[in-house]
């Protein structure tokens, strides 16, 4: 077994334990229980009356704004981890090399602040 | 790493183009008076000078930031010319864009990014960087198509354009990683280099082969043409100016760059390729452009068999000539259809409302004579017709197929031409011999004029710019470079 | 034997959950299954040795991409039985092209000069005590210096474009303008007036 796998045997541990514990709440009901469905056990239920329309309603498109400028910055933080990581043998030109690459990033976040992307409304 | 200010200098012109791009991005987002019209000015400036700039840059060969950019005559030649159609592009748009929206300063900017991206296109030197050049090329190309957001036919040819075109992203992903896998790099001197010593492996080939494809969406060659005229149909009229002039030149630069740098030894295993998609285009562009009735449609249609045409002069084997061919082709491509989008966005109908219909055009030559006139120059021109640039385009093209032995394939060339003639000639009659449209009116500004009357000087004139002027020494510079 | 009956269960995991992603009739469990999916192509990538693409999967794919989907299916207001009556449509061309894209697979499979010794991988390998990640962070920052910067160019596009195609301000909204309000001065906001009382007699 080559010895990333090692490291990672604590996990794959408690994974199959989640998996485990998971599975025994779920089959055993499953498997058990009485089901004797029928139409009315099976209707919507909304305080003893027909639901008014349909439970997939229009959002709002700024949650979408949102998120896409979350992934942005996700993206921009997956490049600092291997950073951080050899900040020290890459010397002053990783450094600022990182520090462009950030600056480039700033520009787009001043952008997105005077447009007023991140007030709500 | 001292070498960086050196790279740097050469890469100059892109630098200049960043930096303003950036300095314009904050001018326009620090709500000065009238941003988003300085913005426009500002960006137009700044693509001429780039594109001036790249002509005066020292043009010999220098392989700069690790070899991931080569920079020779043949990317300075042709990134000069694409930075100066994006800006005739922006001039182009100057007002639509300030009646439409005047405070989207956004727009320049995207064009800015978009040509810096074809920039890095064609001068890529490795995978990864032609990767990442594509996509800062088509990112702003996807947000450009549904700019007109209100629309739902700019959404749509917006959302079609963004499927599509990752899927040819991914197809080209797919092959590059291949690539990398049999021959053990991605650098392009590697790649040329395992090529030319070892037989081409199946594994190589199919590789290749995804990557072409993914390429060939690009320029809109045949079997991955359909989103053309969908997408240019539904974008805002300059926005279709925009990705009928300066993408094509860039994708086609790039194919010849990857085509006989690092698969020139795959020659045998491409070539068919190329002449299948040239054909393709050329009858399928010609065919299906007799029924359309939407000019835009019809431009869609012509620019992909003028896509067919000139890879023509790809599927041969390099050489300084052909190479020239193909430059000189797609330059008066460029100027042509500048022209004739400076034509159909200088009219308008009644309302406001842009040209769409070709029955639109009928009998404009009585009200405006000299539209009508330079439409029908540049129909000309794209129909082939002798003393026009668009004939020595074909002929450069046609004799280079000669002398390299593909008289099938000319003939090919020379009798879709003829079918293409008809429906260019057609326009033509539309505008001189139809029933005069009353409701159309001329909306012209300064930039649409100024850009009509440069087209149609360079396209009527051709003979006498070439033969004078030093573009045709300038792009047999940029053949040479090549190899 | 562990590593190999880990890759079973992973790559097992994925065809399942792809194919559930495709035939669920809910598209929130579609979205649910692929996440499961990436989870999984998590898991491959550790089993190949690269931890760090591994976690920026679960972080980028899982974290990120996966919750904007999520967003997407809510934002798009469809009806599963109009997506159905849709496929259905397409159905006979779909199926064609994945039976072409399957026999691909086996071609690969049983073609014997792919994975011939003579065509084989050249890639170079490299011994080293570095972690995945180091090696990443010793190439990205340095020797791809131009790539990384103009990845940083692609997300700030994206940024731009995605501000021009969703933001908009509604305009009866009125917003706090702090600077607008410090800098507001009693002498211009307020205005005197003398007032000529007319007594009426």
């Amino acid at each position: 077994m080559p010895s990333i796998l090692q490291d990672y045997l604590p996990i794959v541990i408690f994974m199959s334990l989640c998996m485990f514990i998971t599975l025994l709440l779920i089959l055993p009901p499953l498997l058990i229980a009485p089901k004797n469905p029928d139409p009315e056990k099976l209707s919507p239920y909304e305080c003893g009356f027909e639901p008014f329309d349909d439970a997939r309603s229009k959002f709002d498109i700024r949650f979408y704004l949102v998120a896409i400028l979350f992934i942005i910055f996700d993206l921009e933080v997956a490049f600092l981890f291997p950073w951080a990581l050899v900040f020290g043998d890459i010397g002053l030109f990783g450094f600022f090399s990182m520090m462009l690459f950030l600056g480039i990033l700033t520009i787009g976040f001043i952008y997105e602040w005077k447009k007023g992307a991140l007030e709500w409304d | 790493m001292g070498s960086l200010l050196n790279d740097s200098l050469v890469i100059a012109p892109e630098l200049f183009l960043i930096v303003s791009a950036i300095i314009l991005l904050m001018l326009g987002s620090f709500k000065v008076k009238n941003s988003a019209k300085i913005v426009l000015y500002l960006s137009t400036i700044t693509l001429f000078f780039v594109s001036f700039l790249e002509l005066i840059m020292p043009w010999d060969i220098s392989i700069i930031f690790n070899e991931s950019l080569i920079e020779n005559s043949f990317s300075r030649f042709t990134k000069s010319i694409i930075f100066m159609s994006s800006a005739f592009v922006i001039i182009l748009s100057s007002r639509w864009l300030i009646r439409y929206d005047e405070k989207a300063f956004e727009y320049p900017i995207l064009i800015l990014f978009s040509s810096l991206g074809m920039a890095l296109m064609v001068s890529a030197n490795d995978l990864i960087t032609l990767y990442l050049a594509i996509e800062l090329q088509s990112l702003p190309l996807y947000v450009l198509a549904s700019f007109r957001r209100d629309n739902i036919n700019s959404g749509e040819a917006g959302i079609k354009y963004f499927v599509l075109g990752a899927l040819s992203s991914s197809l080209f992903l797919f092959g590059a990683s291949l690539v990398y896998g049999f021959t053990g790099s991605v650098e392009f001197f590697e790649i040329s280099k395992v090529t030319s010593y070892s037989e081409v492996s199946a594994g190589l080939v199919v590789g290749i082969v995804f990557i072409l494809s993914g390429l060939i969406f690009k320029i809109s060659g045949v079997p991955f043409h359909m989103w053309t005229p969908d997408v240019y149909e539904g974008s805002a009229t300059p926005v279709t100016a925009f990705f009928a002039t300066a993408p094509k030149m860039a994708a086609m630069c790039m194919l010849v760059n990857i085509l006989y740098g690092p698969f020139a030894d795959s020659f045998y295993s491409w070539q068919q390729i190329i002449i299948f998609v040239s054909i393709a285009s050329m009858a399928l562009g010609s065919f299906a452009a007799i029924k359309q009735t939407n000019i835009k449609r019809l431009l869609a249609y012509s620019s992909i068999a003028h896509m067919g045409f000139t890879l023509i002069a790809l599927a041969l084997p390099l050489s300084p000539s052909n190479i020239q061919a193909l430059l000189i082709y797609m330059l008066i491509y460029l100027m042509a259809n500048l022209g004739v989008f400076s034509c159909i966005m200088s009219l308008e109908k009644s309302e406001g409302e842009s040209v769409k219909d070709i029955s639109d055009l009928s009998g404009i030559s009585k009200k405006y004579p000299f539209i009508a006139f330079s439409l029908s120059i540049f129909m000309f021109s794209f129909a082939g017709i002798p003393p026009l640039a668009g004939f020595f385009g074909k002929y450069l093209i046609f004799r280079s197929a000669i002398e390299n032995g593909l008289f099938l394939l000319a003939i090919f060339g020379l009798l879709i031409s003829v079918i293409g003639a008809y429906y260019y000639i057609n326009i033509v009659k539309v505008v001189y011999f139809d029933e005069s449209n009353s409701s159309i009116t001329k909306s012209s500004s300064k930039g649409l004029s100024i850009t009509n009357i440069a087209c149609t000087i360079f396209i009527i004139f051709f003979i006498i710019i070439y033969t004078l002027s030093p573009i045709a020494e300038l792009a047999r510079l940029a053949g040479i470079s090549i190899n | 034997m562990f590593p190999v009956l880990l890759f079973y269960i992973f790559s097992l995991a994925i065809i399942a959950s792809a194919l559930m992603v495709i035939f669920s009739k809910q598209p929130i469990n579609s979205v649910l299954f692929l996440i499961f999916s990436f989870i999984n192509a998590a898991g491959i990538f550790l089993l190949a040795g690269a931890e760090f693409l591994a976690l920026i999967m679960v972080i980028v794919y899982v974290g990120a991409v996966a919750v904007l989907f999520l967003f997407v299916i809510m934002m798009l207001d469809f009806n599963p039985d109009t997506i159905k009556k849709e496929v259905g449509k397409h159905l006979y061309v779909g199926l064609f092209i994945g039976f072409i894209l399957f026999l691909e697979i086996i071609l690969m499979m049983y073609s014997p000069e792919l994975f011939s010794y003579e065509y084989q991988i050249v890639g170079n390998t490299v011994k080293t005590s570095l972690t995945n990640t180091e090696i990443l962070g010793n190439l990205i920052y340095t020797e791809y210096f131009l790539q990384f910067q103009i990845s940083g160019f692609i997300l700030l596009v994206a940024m731009i474009g995605a501000i021009v195609l969703t933001l908009r301000h509604r305009d009866y909204v009125r917003r706090q303008i702090v600077s607008d309000q410090v800098a507001r001065d009693p002498k211009l906001s307020i205005e005197l007036v003398d007032i000529k009382l007319k007594i009426r007699k």
